[in-house]
């Protein structure tokens, strides 16, 4: 097991390098906008965009400027700066990383528990009129993007500009630090953790029950009934106990995908995290803070994937890595 | 009294394309300690009778008619709180396939544990400690260690061993299997009917074993009950079903499986056609689109399971005359192909049909 976690480590490193290979490619060499250009105002001389272009270090080669870049970014962790506001990107990743995290740690525990109950519900009162009713509703939610139905949630029920305002759901752009104000953290958060976890919600309360009624069908279950089990612990502990694992390991990706930026649901709700830089950032064409939120992204992922596995194992006892 | 009395059980399930009739008034009963098999091909309804005996058939929304009398108590009738207490306990059941009915994530001592503290106040420690018993019991070389580890490291035949502990582990008065043996080598199926049968003279457990091999019931069974479409054929003691067999469902059985004492160019005879389905079933005798002895009559009357005259104890539903089966029968262990025997069915002059039927 350790020499497998070892391998993939070491595995996860190559695709990280992999990632910052092709994202510098695609940064660096593609953009036909010199980035120097952009900085220098309007009309400005060849000799301010050249001093610009050195003081930037891109009008070294190629390689170096890979080589420097790579240096900075082991050594330092330094994803350089923000061609915008100079700015260390490191230093505006860091800032923006609470809020995705809070949205996102809020968004999964919240689709997590609707998801979970109505696939065990749906599972178990199939072919109901409550199953058909609760599969409808989340199919309307699957098909709802996040942005159109952010833009619902807030036109009903924002606290400033809702239709029919319930105050504890605050307004876009009312983010606030859980360290500055959990009581104005928590209020500004609501709408888009709702928002967010809508969608996944409804996608997992579908696995869940597809993936309970399965195993609901197993032999084991059989056996569990035959052996006098109550059905609720037949079905909270052996077959919950199968059902979950695939759901999991859907889980680890999703969360990661997320923590690496929720683009649509910080723009709506104009959250200050990752997703929200990026999308500024590809807006001023700011390549340094795009290239260090993909790498970001590019790592949560990676580390996602680890985590799965070893999990995966952990949850079912038959798979053994070596 | 018998220890389980079933009466005219019915057991049909509504699905979208019509009426299942799974069990359709099948009557049997056993007394404690002894051994029964019920025998037929899939599809014939006898492992939804054992279902039904758990109350696991209600679930899929069975509609259960008859009696099952157990201790005095009947099955069908009891709520499904009381019915629950008897599953596991005081009627345990294993299954075909032994690795898919233990569950994979849970070690092997766990589930065992479990079925024990479901059904009576136990604690862990003691739990553990039975379980560990209870697998040297069924014959699981090195128990303390085995009892940590999870159903896929253990083989086939070890896994239906731990099945067997499990159903033992609230001492039954009752052990259903249903094909045992099945999904096992033969070499393990023999080891596991001799550990059934060496367990049931142990703890003095009455034993309904399922099966579509006669080979099966034939070691370890006292009677045998062979069941087509729903319903039981043939009734008798285990010498009454191998030496005179009435019907010819059960010739054709006795047929399709080789023997070691059969001659080297004895030609295996297939039953003809496929089981019924359960929705239309055939008018009739419902074995007559299948039977080489069938007539006309015996598609229009439906026999009903009848003692065999001059034999106590052993029944029939079978149209034919007794001395027209006695002679098949006859005919067909001295090597006659089925067809050949056709005409002695049919001089059987058409009163005599419709008599046994009616």
């Amino acid at each position: 097991m350790l020499r497998y976690i070892i391998r993939r480590l070491l595995w996860g490193i190559v695709l990280l390098f992999a990632v910052i290979v092709i994202t510098f490619a695609i940064f660096y060499l593609l953009p036909n906008v010199n980035p120097a250009v952009l900085r220098a105002g309007r009309t400005p001389s060849v000799q301010v965009i050249k001093e610009i272009a050195h003081d930037l270090g891109i009008d070294k080669p190629v390689y170096v400027q890979f080589w420097l870049y790579l240096k900075r970014l082991i050594l330092h962790f330094d994803l350089g700066y923000s061609y915008y506001s100079s700015a260390s990107v490191k230093s505006l990743i860091f800032d923006r990383l609470p809020a995705t995290i809070s949205l996102t740690v809020g968004g999964v525990i919240i689709w997590m528990f609707f998801g979970v109950a109505v696939g065990i519900i749906s599972a178990i009162k199939r072919r109901t009129l409550l199953d058909r009713a609760t599969m409808g509703v989340s199919l309307a939610f699957v098909s709802a993007p996040a942005y159109w139905l952010g833009l619902v949630a807030l036109f009903l029920f924002a606290g400033d500009i809702g239709k029919f305002p319930i105050s504890i759901f605050h307004g876009a752009g009312s983010y606030t630090g859980l360290t500055n104000s959990p009581l104005n953290w928590l209020q500004s958060l609501l709408l888009p953790w709702f928002t967010l976890a809508a969608t996944s919600a409804a996608i997992y309360a579908r696995l869940v029950r597809g993936s309970l009624i399965d195993v609901m069908g197993e032999d084991y279950i059989r056996t569990a009934r035959a052996k006098g089990l109550p059905e609720r612990r037949v079905v909270f502990k052996h077959g919950l106990r199968s059902a979950i694992t695939p759901v999991v390991t859907v889980l680890g990706l999703d969360t990661a995908i997320l923590l690496g930026g929720a683009v649509l649901t910080e723009s709506v709700f104009d959250i200050p995290g990752i997703g929200r830089l990026n999308y500024d950032a590809i807006q001023h064409s700011d390549f340094p803070i795009v290239q260090g939120t993909v790498l970001l992204a590019a790592l949560f992922i990676v580390v996602a994937n680890i985590v799965v596995d070893i999990l995966y194992a952990y949850l079912d006892p038959r798979v053994r890595y070596t | 009294m018998s220890l389980l009395d079933v009466q005219d059980l019915r057991v049909v399930f509504p699905t979208s394309d019509g009426l299942v009739h799974a069990v359709d008034g099948i009557s049997y009963s056993i007394d404690a300690g002894r051994t029964l098999g019920i025998v037929g091909e899939s599809g014939s309804g006898k492992s939804v009778s054992s279902l039904t005996m758990l109350g696991l058939t209600r679930l899929y929304g069975a509609k259960i008619e008859g009696k099952m009398i157990f201790e005095g108590n009947d099955l069908v009738q009891m709520s499904d709180k009381d019915l629950r207490k008897v599953r596991g306990n005081d009627i345990a059941m294993i299954f075909q396939d032994p690795l898919s009915s233990l569950h994979p994530f849970f070690k092997v001592g766990k589930q065992l544990i479990e079925a024990m503290q479901i059904h009576r106040d136990i604690s862990r420690a003691d739990a553990r400690g039975r379980a560990v018993e209870l697998l040297a019991l069924v014959g699981i070389p090195d128990p303390k260690r085995r009892v940590d580890q999870y159903p896929h490291e253990f083989s086939g035949g070890m896994r239906q061993r731990a099945m067997i502990a499990m159903a033992l582990a609230n001492e039954p008065k009752l052990l259903i299997a249903d094909e045992p043996t099945t999904a096992l080598d033969v070499t393990v199926q023999a080891q596991i009917l001799a550990l059934l049968s060496d367990l049931q003279k142990r703890l003095g457990m009455a034993i309904i074993i399922i099966t579509h091999d006669l080979g099966v019931v034939a070691e370890i069974a006292d009677e045998i009950c062979v069941m087509y479409a729903g319903r039981v054929v043939e009734r008798g003691t285990a010498e009454q079903i191998f030496h005179s067999p009435q019907h010819p469902y059960t010739w054709g059985l006795l047929k399709s499986i080789p023997r070691l004492d059969g001659r080297r160019d004895e030609e295996l005879v297939p039953i003809s056609g496929r089981p019924p389905s359960l929705i239309n079933r055939p008018s009739g005798c419902h074995f007559h689109p299948r039977c080489p002895y069938a007539q006309e009559a015996h598609k229009r009357i439906d026999p009903r399971l009848e003692p065999v005259a001059s034999d106590p104890g052993h029944s029939v539903a079978c149209l034919l005359a007794a001395p027209t089966r006695q002679r098949i029968w006859e005919q067909l262990q001295a090597g006659a192909e089925p067809e050949s025997l056709v005409h002695l069915a049919r001089s059987e002059s058409p009163a005599v049909a419709s008599e046994a039927g009616s």
